[in-house]
């Protein structure tokens, strides 16, 4: 199996400039200012290769640096490592386990776009490991003239800064991301105008995930047919699943799109507690929730994962085995949103509210089938109607799990005690 | 800047936010509040002051009410005294799923106290933690002064908070 952001992480060292080397490692970089290769032919080599964005949307990436606008104009790059979707851990091992990886492709990043600054948000909780260990990568690469003024004798600048956060899952959307960078509440910004047109400190802005970044150098080295082909079945390329919940042995996967769920979730030592597969939420907590007979039909890539009604989002893959309590499940993602609202718009500021108090009414027995209509109409009010996704991750999960499992929130409701042992 | 409180700027500190405005364009000032405020602090047991987001707006040269809104928007911020570490359990839904509840109540009972709250001894810290901390496969997990225990038991948090006391 080949293995991009991964391929460290089996090595001894694997953050090292060393180990990053000898798998051919700054190559790529290296390629584009020997043989002089231009912004466009990057931007579309990269289209090419069909990668998509692997913080959550799947926008595809080369498609979004095209928007850039040609012109002398100061620009940006940002990578997000705000790493905060619930039942998401792949960034913060690309960050402690390959940086290197993520700086290269941020340098790449930023020559395709125009962008002599860069900047890489890292969450707040990460300062102990995450922090530290990009931190003297950074110092390495640095060292080495890979990134800076006049990179290799070339004459080219760019500089790549860190940034430290201070905790607000919010600050994860793209325009927040902006806001806190320019040491602002992580508020969403209202779109258009798109960062790519103007974004921080007004200028044009490229924002990736992590992921994306770490992923690029080598479909710079090895070509955008390599890249596609490493998908299976109806995949194109590779992505991390994160495997946590009921399962045997939560891991991180970098599989190819297309796998099979019933392949990953063998990988992961299977169900857990001697229980069958009960649902999978398999894009972070954001996503609707899937049944388990469906999921084991269903393959890892965009389209498989749309065709049975959810997306694959951040590949944050939440196992559920047969003794959960879907109730529970659905009360505890609706307190995150309700808490990490940022609190702009009235639907997903009150809406938010009023899903995770009816959910615990139903929790501590006070419930009544009305609140079950009740938590449909709330979640339809939020969807759609505010300024960033926060509202419809909210709504989404709301519905689904009352699509999925209404027999259970009615027996919740009738017996005031869950269907399950759990 | 002889207004500014010297206890919270020493040179090292001012040395710290200057490396830290070397990465913002110069006339984004705002830009450095987040990080600096991190340092301060860290440097003051772990919480702000007014004094602190006053002399901060005055080093920076910005808005207090700026200072303020970061202060208290970021939830790795606390504007009133705790204890001298903090637990942040982690109770989303891939640590629920793997007893993380379980984890929450016996350090609540252990300590003896809620979340939000810090121990008499003025020892613990236990952050009411809504985020999920992006170690969901090494569930239960917390971290303590920011410093990740994964995989937890009964067991095993006993002997952490042991190493503390
Ligand atoms: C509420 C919310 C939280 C988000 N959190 C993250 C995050 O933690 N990391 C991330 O990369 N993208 C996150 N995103 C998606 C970003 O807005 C953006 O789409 C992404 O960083 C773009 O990078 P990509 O195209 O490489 O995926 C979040 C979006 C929303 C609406
Ligand atoms: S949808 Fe929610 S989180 Fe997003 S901007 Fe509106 S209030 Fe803030
Ligand atoms: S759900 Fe606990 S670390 Fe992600």
């Amino acid at each position: 199996m080949t293995l991009i952001c991964t391929e460290t992480y089996s090595k001894q060292e694997p953050a090292s400039l060393e180990t990053y080397l000898t798998l051919e490692g700054y190559q790529a970089w290296q390629k584009i200012l020997n043989n002089k290769i231009s912004k466009s032919e990057i931007i579309n080599q990269i289209k090419e290769s069909g990668l998509r964005g692997k913080g959550g949307a799947g926008f595809l990436t080369g498609l979004k640096w095209s928007f850039i606008p040609i012109s002398d104009e100061q620009k940006y790059l940002v990578c997000n490592s705000d790493e905060s979707e619930p039942g998401t851990c792949k960034d913060r091992d690309i960050l402690r386990y390959n940086p290197h990886a993520i700086i290269e492709g941020m340098l790449i990043a930023s020559y395709a776009i125009g962008a002599s600054v860069a900047y890489n948000y890292l969450r707040g909780e990460f300062l102990d490991e995450q922090w530290k260990v990009f931190n003297k990568a950074l110092e390495e690469a640095y060292q080495k003239g890979y990134v800076g003024n006049n990179i290799l004798s070339t004459g080219l600048t760019i500089n790549i800064f860190p940034v430290l956060g201070a905790g607000a899952y919010i600050v994860g959307e793209e325009t927040a991301m902006l806001e806190a960078i320019e040491g602002k509440r992580g508020m969403p910004r209202i779109k258009p105008p798109f960062p790519a047109i103007k974004g921080l400190f007004a200028k044009p802005t490229i924002i990736n995930n992590t992921e994306t970044l770490a992923t690029v150098p080598k479909i710079i080295l090895k070509g955008a047919e390599w890249y596609k082909s490493l998908g299976i079945n109806n995949g194109e390329g590779v992505k991390i699943f994160c495997m946590s919940g009921s399962v045997q042995k939560p891991n991180n996967f970098e599989v190819p799109l297309g796998t099979p769920f019933s392949n990953l979730l063998e990988m992961s030592g299977g169900v857990s507690n001697n229980s069958k597969l009960k649902a999978v939420i398999p894009g972070g907590s954001s996503v609707p929730v899937v049944k388990g007979e469906l999921m084991l039909d269903t393959n890892m890539d965009y389209d498989s994962i749309l065709k049975a009604n959810s997306m694959l989002g951040s590949g944050g893959v939440i196992v559920m085995d047969e003794t959960i309590c879907m109730v529970k499940v659905l009360q505890r993602i609706s307190r995150f949103y309700y808490g990490e609202s940022c609190g702009q718009c009235t639907p997903c500021r009150e809406g938010t509210g009023w899903l995770y108090k009816i959910l615990t009414n139903i929790i501590d027995g006070n419930g009544t089938i009305n609140d079950l209509h009740e938590l449909e109409r709330i979640a339809g009010l939020i969807e759609g109607h505010c300024i960033c996704a926060l509202g419809d991750a909210a709504a989404l999960p709301v519905k689904s799990f009352l699509n999925n499992f209404w027999d259970e929130f009615e027996y919740y409701i009738d017996n005031k005690k869950s269907m399950v042992v759990g | 800047m002889n207004d500014i409180n010297n206890n919270f700027f020493n040179n090292e500190t001012c040395s710290m936010i200057e490396n830290i405005k070397k990465k913002f364009p110069e006339d984004r000032k705002k830009s450095s509040i987040i990080e600096s405020l991190l340092i301060l602090q860290k440097n003051n047991n772990g919480y702000l002051t007014k004094d602190i987001i006053t002399s901060l707006a005055k080093y920076l040269k910005v808005e207090e009410i700026d200072v303020y809104e970061v202060a208290t928007f970021y939830s790795m911020f606390n504007t009133k005294p705790v204890g001298i570490n903090t637990i942040s359990v982690c109770t989303n839904v891939s640590c629920m799923l793997r007893n993380a509840d379980n984890i929450l109540n016996h350090i609540e009972n252990k300590l003896g106290i809620k979340v939000g709250e810090t121990t008499k001894d003025q020892k613990f810290f236990l952050k009411d933690e809504i985020e999920c901390l992006a170690a969901c496969n090494g569930a239960p997990m917390m971290q303590v002064n920011h410093k990740n225990y994964e995989n937890l038991t009964i067991e095993k948090v006993d002997k952490i908070l042991e190493e503390f006391e």
